[in-house]
């Protein structure tokens, strides 16, 4: 008897040393952010929750939550963590459509990936600007 | 045979539970992101007294409880997701875990204390 697995392609795990000849699919892209940017927000959280304790407390320590802004690696961070909730967002949204079985042809699925960049990146930008005082 | 054996004790469907809370939570945190984005995009000079005033009141209040209960269920789910994936030392992963949802528990805690000191 030969072996029925033989000639079968085997389907592994990709490891890390193979991830750099790796092409990964746009909708991998989508994918492995959204596990990064959720994973960003978690790490991040006590950050977040200890601005808001800020902002909320008093006058003074919200007058110190404004002056906590003024340091740029602090807008950098919250840029980052900006963005981190926007594309977490969109890819979810996405993710629910293609749970309701919409859009999940290559083509389609394609498509609306690029459309997760297409509104998460340009809304990224503006709270860019935002932050380094472009509407002010 | 074996393999339906194998499976059985696993039961009571808790990956469908999982599966379904991590959409339901989602659905509320993005409904609240909605909301607070909506309202800072409205209110363009923004001071302590107008931020305060918007949750001052008990069901601002509640909605803020339950969207952070939603981001800490959510987050338990995602994080749990990773641990699984890439920590395979089983006493890391228990610990990290352990650690995940005490800290989740923690920081829900913490937001209720923020809010109602409002």
């Amino acid at each position: 008897m030969t072996n029925p697995n033989a000639s079968r392609p085997q389907i592994r795990n990709i490891g890390f040393g193979e991830l750099r000849n790796y092409r990964l699919p746009l909708p991998g892209v989508v994918s492995i952010l959204h596990r990064i940017s959720g994973l960003l927000m978690f790490l991040f959280l006590p950050l977040l929750l200890w601005l808001f304790d800020l902002s909320l407390s008093s006058e003074r320590s919200f007058d110190r939550f404004l002056a906590f802004f003024d340091h740029f690696l602090v807008r950098g961070l919250l840029l980052l963590l900006g963005w981190a909730l926007l594309h977490h967002l969109c890819a979810g949204v996405r993710f629910l459509f293609l749970d309701l079985d919409m859009g999940v042809e290559r083509a389609a699925a394609r498509r609306s990936s690029w459309i997760v960049f297409a509104v998460s990146l340009p809304l990224s930008l503006v709270l860019g600007l935002f932050l380094f005082g472009a509407f002010s | 045979m074996s393999l339906r054996l194998r499976r059985a004790p696993a039961g009571a469907h808790y990956g469908v539970r999982d599966w379904l809370a991590q959409r339901v939570s989602a659905l509320i945190i993005l409904v609240f992101v909605l909301l607070v984005g909506g309202l800072l995009l409205l209110g363009r000079h923004l001071d302590y007294g107008a931020w305060a005033s918007v949750f001052a009141p008990v069901p601002m209040k509640l909605i803020t409880i339950l969207a952070v209960a939603a981001v800490a269920y959510h987050a338990w789910i995602g994080v749990r997701d990773i641990w699984m994936d890439y920590v395979k030392p089983a006493g890391l992963r228990l610990a990290l875990h352990v650690g995940t949802i005490l800290w989740l528990s923690y920081c829900l805690v913490w937001a209720v204390q923020i809010l109602w000191s409002v």
